[in-house]
């Protein structure tokens, strides 16, 4: 018969102990590990820039080319492999050159029959004197259009990296107008009152004789947008913006590119269908004639002016 | 001449005038020009494919009064309206799927620019796919570039603008060596036009005079273009621009805009420089070797990133590196693979960003790996949709990836020299796929007790659920029939010739 055990006398027992602990009804850590309740760790912004700090200096200290003789020999062998690569790409290339056709030679491949037709032909079928005109704007007009949609485009990324809003615009603008340029240049106003008009006549010049003429498009309208940069400088965003402002810009180059568009659309159609076109070519050397050119140039010279005014604002101030 | 004949040139006009006219409207009225344009397009290219596949010849197209080699040209066969076709079709997708990101991460007034840069990043892809022409296409490239530029930065923070500048300066290096390379060809032949090319640099092959400056200007164009879609060595723009830029923007970015340049490339080997002349010079023994080492070094570097995006950019790498095998197995066979690779690649790579954002939307936004435990529960249709993109990329029957890995072993089996190589490159990127993609899905089907991050339903997010479904079909389709598609490819490469 086995001897009955007190309570107390069991609870000391290493049997009770076990199965107490299986059954997972005590803590062995109760009562004699200190215990607290887990707090959130809340790191002071000193530390943060501390540790920035450090591993900072961490990094320098491994990038130091001083200390570090990986780093040096890696950036040894990257210059020298670099400069070597370099020589070796300029020797390929000029190589390369030595082997082309020389220069000027009448036998050359690029003399064929296409520079023949453009050079023969060129005048009757798009009645044009200017050739380079006649050639990007009749023969390959579908490639001059996607050009003056670079530009366009261009002009896009721009105004997303640089337009502000409105109300931003409105809080500058006081200060901005007349932050680089002194107030009221009395020889800037004077002289660019004498010369925009010149310039904006000679870019429509220009512009209206790229079929006669040397020129076209794409520099008319350069001269014309350097007349407005010029006018912006001189007179200020508020004066210019009494005839030039975002409205008008964006109707201006909507509706030169979907003229150039609905023009080419019109001429790749009819030709890829064997229709006749029925814009007249006119007689060649009048100012009415060449066909479809005169009316892309104005779109054209439109756009680029456009463009580069629309460049110098958002660069200037944030905003056309 | 039949009316279809005219849908390439009217779709392509299209794209440009949506653009010009977009860029006077509000945010939500180009959002719907855009739509619009995307869905006629899709219309018109499926037209067109019908009819190169009924007629069974490709079709030239003169811009203008005059033919051939004076005026501008685009050409139109099978291979060329299947892409168009497919490329309408992922942009549209990715579009619907990445609109709530755009309105958060864009400033308000400046969505409708978003808007004009699809617009005409679309009407770029389809004239680098249609064209006839080498200045064409590289006046198209010009666009294609700025357009991508924009599309990177117009989710301005820091990062994204440090993409832009590296993507601009790295993909305009591989402009102007492509221009310069179709400078030299000009100077030798006389001709931009493709078929005249490819008469041409026949004749100078024959007479064998100017055969250095022919390869220099091969190697020229051919690198400047592995440079802008991003082959191995030149892939360090890549991770950034993907990673960071809003979701539509990746997910276009890395399916069609690498995407126009490989296949122009396509169409310099087969329709500029001949396939068999081509092959002969040995450059496609080097594209060979990088993308062997692509697949693998992309995927390394996937396995080191603790960035979702980022992992599925590295992603990226490894999978232009399959398509640059292809290339460079230099047999028909190979080429079809990459072709179908271009397709299967851009429907998963857009699938797995589009349905990665869904994931990192209900982990606070953030794109830790940690962060991401148990979100394939929170959002359901994305971690499933997700699984999907993982399931085919590793290469699983059903799923579009494992056609692809297939027809690359096929070629490979076909090609004596460089058979074992491509096998057991091929083993090698598979299993290192599987660690990787696998690892991020066992890590979002992870059951987490608590969390701070709410869970959405189907009611949240109607558009985007439907977009996933989508995807998912596409890409369950392109798995399962996948005989149509390979034949069509077959039949446009025969074309091309």
């Amino acid at each position: 018969m086995s001897r009955q055990r007190s309570k107390d006398e069991y609870e000391k027992t290493f049997a009770f102990r076990f199965f107490r602990w299986l059954s997972g009804s005590k803590d062995p850590y109760i009562g004699k590990v200190e215990m607290q309740v887990q707090q959130e760790t809340v790191i002071p912004e000193e530390t943060i820039t501390e540790r920035m700090r450090e591993s900072e200096m961490i990094r320098d200290k491994v990038y130091d080319e001083k200390k570090n003789r990986a780093a040096r020999t890696f950036h040894k062998i990257y210059v020298a492999v670099a400069i070597f690569f370099c020589i070796a790409l300029v020797g390929v290339l000029l190589l390369t050159v030595s082997c082309l056709p020389p220069n000027g030679s009448a036998s050359n491949p690029v003399n064929n029959e296409v520079s023949e037709r453009y050079i023969e032909s060129g005048l009757q079928e798009t009645g044009a004197l200017n050739i380079v005109s006649g050639m990007i704007l009749t023969y390959r007009a579908f490639d001059t259009f996607g050009e003056t949609n670079v530009l366009f485009i261009a002009t896009c990324c721009v105004m997303i990296l640089l337009m502000l809003d409105d109300a931003v615009l409105k809080k500058q603008a006081v200060m901005n107008d007349r932050r680089y340029e002194p107030k009221n240049d009395t020889i800037l106003q004077g002289v660019a009152f004498v010369l925009c008009p010149i310039i904006f006549i000679f870019g429509i010049y220009i512009i209206l004789n790229g079929h006669l003429s040397p020129g076209g498009g794409f520099s008319g309208g350069a001269v014309i947008g350097s007349g407005l940069i010029l006018y912006v400088a001189a007179f200020g965003f508020k004066k210019t913006q009494r005839f030039f402002d975002e409205h008008v810009y964006k109707i201006a180059k909507i509706t030169a590119l979907c003229m150039y568009g609905l023009i080419g659309t019109y001429f790749y159609m009819t030709g890829a269908n064997g229709m006749d076109n029925h814009i007249p070519l006119g007689i060649p050397g009048h100012i009415l004639s060449s066909g479809i050119i005169l009316p892309i140039n104005v779109c054209v010279g439109l756009e680029v002016a456009c463009t580069m005014y629309a460049f110098y604002a958002l660069f200037r101030r944030g905003g056309l | 001449m039949e009316f279809v004949q005219n849908f390439p040139c009217i779709s392509i006009m299209l794209c440009l005038f949506a653009g010009i006219i977009s860029s006077g409207l509000r945010d939500r009225a180009a959002m719907l020009v855009n739509t619009g344009l995307l869905l006629i397009n899709t219309v018109l290219s499926a037209c067109t494919l019908l009819y190169t596949l009924s007629t069974g010849e490709a079709f030239v197209y003169v811009m203008g009064q005059f033919p051939a080699p004076w005026g501008n040209e685009i050409r139109a066969g099978v291979l060329e309206a299947l892409m168009a076709l497919f490329f309408c079709i992922i942009m549209l997708l990715s579009l619907f799927g990445g609109r709530h990101k755009l309105l958060q991460g864009v400033e308000k007034g400046k969505v409708y620019l978003y808007y004009v840069l699809m617009d005409l990043l679309l009407s770029s892809l389809l004239a680098l796919v249609y064209t006839n022409d080498m200045f064409t296409a590289y006046v198209f490239v010009e666009i294609n570039t700025i357009s991508a530029c924009g599309l990177i930065m117009i989710r301005q923070n820091g990062r994204t603008i440090e993409a832009a500048v590296r993507y601009m300066i790295m993909s305009l290096l591989g402009s102007g060596m492509l221009l310069l390379g179709l400078c030299m060809l000009y100077d030798l032949t006389g001709h931009l036009l493709m078929s005249n090319l490819k008469e041409s640099v026949a004749l100078i092959v024959a007479e064998g005079e100017y055969t250095i400056p022919l390869i220099v200007s091969i190697v020229l164009m051919s690198v400047g273009l592995c440079i802008k879609s991003a082959l191995f060595p030149f892939h360090a723009w890549l991770p950034d621009a993907y990673g960071y830029s809003t979701v539509s923007s990746a997910a276009i970015l890395s399916s069609l805009v690498s995407k126009g340049y490989i296949f122009l490339l396509i169409k310099i080997i087969y329709r500029v420089i001949g396939f068999d002349i081509y092959r002969s010079t040995r450059i496609i023994d080097i594209l060979f070797v990088f993308g062997l080492m692509g697949m693998i070094f992309g995927s390394l570097s996937a396995i080191r990133e603790n960035d979702i995006r980022r992992m599925i950019a590295f992603s990226s790498v490894a999978q232009i590196g399959y398509i640059y095998m292809g290339f460079g197995m230099g047999t028909e066979a190979g080429m079809t693979a990459s072709v179908f690779h271009i397709l299967s690649h851009a429907a998963t790579k857009s699938l797995l960003f589009i349905a990665a954002v869904g994931l990192t939307d209900v982990s606070g936004r953030n794109r830790q790996f940690v962060e991401l435990t148990g979100a394939g529960y929170r959002n359901r249709w994305a971690g499933v949709a997700f699984t999907v993109g993982s399931l085919s990329m590793v290469g699983v029957p059903l799923f579009s990836g494992f056609i692809s890995k297939l027809l690359f072993s096929q070629a490979a089996v076909q090609n004596h020299a460089k058979m074992l190589p491509a096998l057991i490159v091929l083993g090698i990127s598979t299993i290192l796929n599987a660690i990787y993609f696998m690892k991020t899905v066992i890590r979002i089907y992870t059951p987490v007790d608590e969390t701070a991050y709410p869970s959405v339903s189907f009611k949240d997010m109607r558009l985007y659920a439907v977009v996933l479904v989508a995807f998912i079909l596409l890409n369950v389709t392109l798995g399962i029939s996948s005989q149509p598609v390979v034949d069509m490819i077959q039949q446009g490469l025969a074309m091309f010739a």
